[in-house]
């Protein structure tokens, strides 16, 4: 086969992207469960390993860099290193939604949360769960599962919308809480971009497989216009 | 028979700041070329569109060589060769009989693969072809060769010593002397067979840069083995190959940006990426 080797660097990038992925994975979760533990050490070991994560991108690009300018790619090669610029990205960012959690968690210090977590986590479990199907249709370059996925942010949204409204009967019924409920909600909202990202991949894997660069509509307006 | 139509998304295109509307300096229709009994080329279907750069790429073998040789009845050579189809340029067939094969190639020009200057001096090089066609007086022969060997960004290298052999120039430097010779007679169309696979990278990038200079004034076909030099230099790409009885078919042709990026064809997309050919 002619270009053996280009094809076996280009797997390899796909597994080191799948890495990247499942170390932002275990940011998303790990970030949550330190908070509904109230755990400071676990926050603290999420932002050290959010160092690991941007180094571990920084790799990626370096690695996609010395392939764009040795191997000269085209057409389905060109989209796949290009796009892949942007999806690891996007987990990278990610990474950082975790660390804000991580950093809401320290910040809270002593104080009690303001509620048990409950539809938190289930953000949180739905992001991974999201994510981790994207990376699977990225690395298969499944369209089909790539334009399903993005769908399924509606789900998170409606979870965000039902813990702003929780959140905003605390503040009524005691605006003392304010400070706490304020937390809580920058957390929901770390959790909700993520599963806007994940969408940015789904749109990048399908560029990829057919060259059609669309945006998925984002329910993101309907909740903003709910709001008003 | 397969059509190649293009959509082209505008009906200007954004490879020089100008945007003129896209015209078709020559088209080609339902052309097969025949060498005795063989099939060549079969029912080849393209416009080549004015002040553009046109690039044909392929596998060895595909015809690219073949086709270009037809735009300036270069096969006419060839005892066993005949075209079938037509190929029109400003809208009238060169291929008929009655056409002036002369006045063909003074307007369709080539460059081939090697730089093949003749054994004479750099000013006779390019004087020759005018002279050819009936130049006779020194002041015009003289302007005649200043602007051309200007416009193949050689002037500033030669124009002391004129009347040394062409031969006596480099590589590169003899490649871009053939371009002049070839803008002396003024054509229209320049065939370049390769132009630059004879070159080292420098003389390569220059030859590049003078083919975006002159393409406001000329319309270009390049051959090219070179794909990143097609994606560079061209704005339209035809790809080509052979079918199953070993005859060469144009299997895609469009906007360069869409050839390199997001071709239509699974054999385009092979190739382009280096997965065969």
């Amino acid at each position: 086969m002619l270009r053996k080797t280009f094809e076996t660097e280009l797997q390899q990038l796909k597994d080191e992207v799948l890495v990247l992925g499942s170390m932002a994975e275990q940011a998303i979760l790990n970030s949550v469960e330190a908070l509904k533990k109230r755990d400071l050490k676990a926050s603290e070991k999420i932002l050290e390993d959010d160092r690991a994560i941007n180094k571990k991108r920084f790799d990626i690009e370096n690695q996609l860099m010395i392939l764009i300018a040795t191997q000269q790619p085209m057409a389905h090669d060109l989209r796949l290193l290009a796009s892949t610029m942007e999806i690891i990205s996007e987990l990278e960012r990610m990474g950082d939604y975790a660390k804000g959690i991580a950093n809401i968690n320290i910040r809270m210090g002593d104080q009690p949360l303001l509620k048990p977590l409950i539809d938190i986590p289930r953000m949180a479990q739905k992001d991974v769960d999201m994510l981790h199907r994207a990376l699977t249709a990225f690395v298969n370059e499944d369209v089909e599962a790539a334009r399903v996925i993005p769908a399924e942010d509606d789900e998170v949204d409606a979870l965000y919308n039902q813990v702003y409204r929780e959140l905003m009967m605390f503040v009524i019924q005691d605006p003392k809480s304010i400070e706490r409920a304020n937390w809580l909600l920058w957390v929901a909202h770390n959790l909700e971009r993520v599963a806007d990202r994940v969408t940015n991949i789904c749109e990048r894997t399908i560029f990829i497989a057919t060259g059609e660069m669309a945006e998925i509509k984002s329910t993101d307006d309907d909740f903003w216009k709910n709001q008003s | 028979m397969t059509i190649q139509t293009l959509e082209i998304e505008s009906q200007t295109h954004s490879a020089g700041s100008d945007a003129k509307p896209l015209g078709a300096k020559m088209e080609v229709q339902n052309m097969s070329v025949f060498y005795g009994k063989f099939r060549a080329l079969t029912d080849i279907n393209m416009n080549i569109y004015a002040n553009k750069i046109t690039a044909i790429i392929g596998p060895s073998g595909c015809g690219k060589s073949t086709l270009l040789r037809s735009f300036n009845r270069m096969n006419d050579l060839t005892p066993s060769a005949r075209v079938e189809g037509s190929i029109l340029l400003d809208g009238r067939d060169i291929t008929a009989n009655r056409e002036d094969v002369v006045d063909v190639r003074r307007r369709i020009g080539m460059v081939f693969q090697r730089p093949n200057p003749f054994p004479k001096n750099i000013y006779e090089n390019v004087a020759y072809g005018p002279r050819l066609y009936g130049i006779r007086r020194k002041n015009d022969l003289d302007l005649i060769v200043e602007k051309s060997l200007k416009q193949a960004a050689l002037w500033e290298e030669v124009k002391d010593k004129l009347h040394q052999s062409g031969l006596s120039l480099s590589g590169g430097q003899q490649q871009r002397l053939c371009i002049a010779r070839a803008l002396a007679v003024e054509p229209e169309v320049i065939l370049m067979d390769e132009p630059a696979s004879a070159l080292d990278p420098i003389s390569t990038l220059r030859i590049e840069e003078l083919m975006h200079d002159i393409v406001k004034e000329y319309t270009i076909l390049i051959v090219t083995h070179n794909m990143q030099q097609a994606a560079r230099v061209s704005d339209f790409t035809a790809m080509m190959m052979i079918d199953e009885h070993r005859s060469g078919r144009m299997i895609e042709f469009g906007e360069t940006k869409s050839i390199f990026t997001n071709p239509k064809d699974k054999r385009t997309e092979d190739y382009v990426t280096g997965r065969f050919g």
